[in-house]
């Protein structure tokens, strides 16, 4: 925000930065082969819906784009505790570029109905062998990704979340700032 | 190219820009006549003037720094983190996300016990900001989606850097109001005991003078800083409506607030009133609905704020 901005009190929404959503593929391949980690085939978005009828309609939209196709398996919406809306997309878990072509498709919608500041995050989950959680999170604001591995009773497992910042590192923007890498607690598909 | 369904409001940015506009001029015209007074008269006087700017400094730069440490323990808040029970874990929560939404980094978080539903964000920049809620807003009778409003315009105000806007903005009227004071005392302690003395019979007139324009100065810029605090409140009222796409549920919650504030005993209103500026709804003793009340006070009128939400409202459905 520049000096004006603070000056005369105004804000812009922050657009959401997009095309770094299409390194998943690559970072689930380096996860798979350095940790064990695999996709598990379901990803979501994570938005704040506006009020009024436009936001509903470019949602409704949205839902039966993604059912549409052959092998399209239903997408599910779901609204946490904090009144944020998850939609949430299921693919086979080795198609993980399918998975990030829906992600996307969602992202446009609302981007092009004007709706692009209400993007929070996306997130691609994964699982080990040993059952271990992991959500590979995308910042929209940000452009950056971050890792999330919950544990039981809400806490995190740190060591886990900074290994992953490791072996990702090179493939996709990290967050530097971990006061960002906030939790998204029950986050569907996770 | 994406349409996008934030438009500035020009007016609000027109009105706030000209009232600055007005408050600097004054700025200027007063230390005119300050300069003019002392080359006119020599420096007899000089050393009030002097002194007053000197102490208004030391006070704006005082509350500048440590106005996040001065508004905490003037409502006695704790600063909590995201572990220190539910109520903390919630505000947290919600903070976290809007930061999220918001690309800004996150304020620390304090909770004050108090019967009125408030909640006030202080700090002079993004690093130093706290945003402090009261128990009594967080005891259900807000829902989660008015709660987020509430929040979303506090983090607003942290995001328009208004503390140090208002702080600075104040400076000017500090000043007036210590010459003023000065001068005064002067008159009675210094200028009427020496006032067969030839040399101070200018020294009289010059406190005089100082006197009235300290005083006008005062009053026009105290309604000018009133002024600009009611037309923060509309902005950060805005910027925090469409960070959350909810204007009705920051509309649903300040009509909820209103009526409580209003109904609360008058001990509690007058212990509050000093912190007013930085609240999210003012709480004003008896009624402000005469347009002379609405004149002097630090926040909008309810109708005002709901109707521009109701257009922001409008503006989204489209």
């Amino acid at each position: 925000m520049g000096f004006l901005d603070t000056l005369l009190g105004r804000t812009k929404p922050v657009p959401p930065k997009l095309d770094d959503l299409f390194a998943i593929p690559t970072a689930a391949i380096t996860l798979q082969a350095a940790m064990g980690l695999v996709p598990t085939g379901t990803g979501s978005v994570c938005f704040r819906a506006a009020e009024g009828r436009a936001f509903s309609d470019i949602e409704k939209d949205v839902r039966e784009l993604l059912s549409m196709g052959e092998d399209a398996a239903p997408v599910e919406l779901t609204t946490d505790s904090y009144g944020f809306t998850w939609l949430v997309c299921h693919h086979a878990a080795d198609d993980v570029e399918a998975l990030v072509t829906d992600l996307h498709a969602v992202n446009s919608s609302l981007v092009d109905g004007g709706f692009g500041p209400q993007l929070l995050c996306t997130l691609v989950s994964f699982r080990d062998d040993s059952g271990k959680r992991l959500g590979l999170v995308y910042l929209y604001k940000r452009g950056t990704f971050y890792p999330f591995a919950p544990l039981d009773n809400e806490r995190r497992d740190n060591a886990l979340e900074l290994q992953v910042r490791g072996a990702v590192g090179v493939d996709l923007k990290i967050e530097p700032d971990l006061s960002r890498w906030f939790a998204v607690w029950g986050a569907p598909g996770l | 190219m994406a349409k996008t369904r934030y438009a500035p409001d020009r007016g609000l940015t027109a009105r706030m820009t000209l009232t600055m506009f007005l408050l600097g001029l004054v700025f200027v015209a007063f230390i005119i006549v300050l300069v003019w007074l002392l080359s006119a008269f020599g420096v007899g006087s000089g050393a009030i003037i002097f002194f007053a700017i000197l102490l208004g400094a030391g006070l704006t730069i005082g509350s500048f720094f440590y106005s996040d440490k001065i508004a905490l323990s003037a409502a006695r808040a704790v600063e909590v983190g995201p572990g220190d029970g539910p109520m903390a874990a919630k505000v947290h929560g919600i903070v976290d996300r809007l930061c999220a939404l918001a690309d800004m980094p996150k304020p620390r978080v304090a909770i004050a016990r108090s019967p009125m539903p408030n909640a006030f964000a202080t700090g002079r920049n993004a690093k130093k900001a706290v945003l402090c809620v009261t128990t009594s807003l967080m005891d259900g009778r807000l829902d989660d989606r008015e709660l987020e409003g509430v929040i979303a315009h506090e983090m607003s105000h942290v995001a328009h850097k208004d503390v140090a806007v208002m702080t600075i903005a104040s400076f000017l009227g500090i000043i007036a109001g210590l010459l003023v004071r000065f001068a005064f005392y002067g008159q009675l302690f210094g200028g009427g005991g020496r006032s067969n003395n030839d040399n101070n019979g200018g020294g009289a007139i010059v406190l005089l003078i100082t006197l009235a324009v300290g005083i006008v100065v005062y009053a026009v810029s105290f309604l000018l800083i009133r002024l600009l605090s009611r037309y923060r409140e509309l902005a950060a009222d805005r910027a925090g409506a469409l960070l959350t796409g909810q204007p009705s549920a920051l509309a649903s919650a300040l009509t909820k607030v209103s009526g409580d504030i209003a109904r609360i005993p008058q001990k509690d209103l007058r212990q509050a009133e000093p912190l007013n500026a930085f609240y999210f709804a003012p709480a004003l003793s008896g009624k402000a609905g005469a347009s002379l009340a609405n004149l002097f006070s630090t926040h909008p009128s309810l109708d005002r704020r709901l109707r521009q939400l109701s257009e922001i409202s409008e503006q989204l459905a489209r």
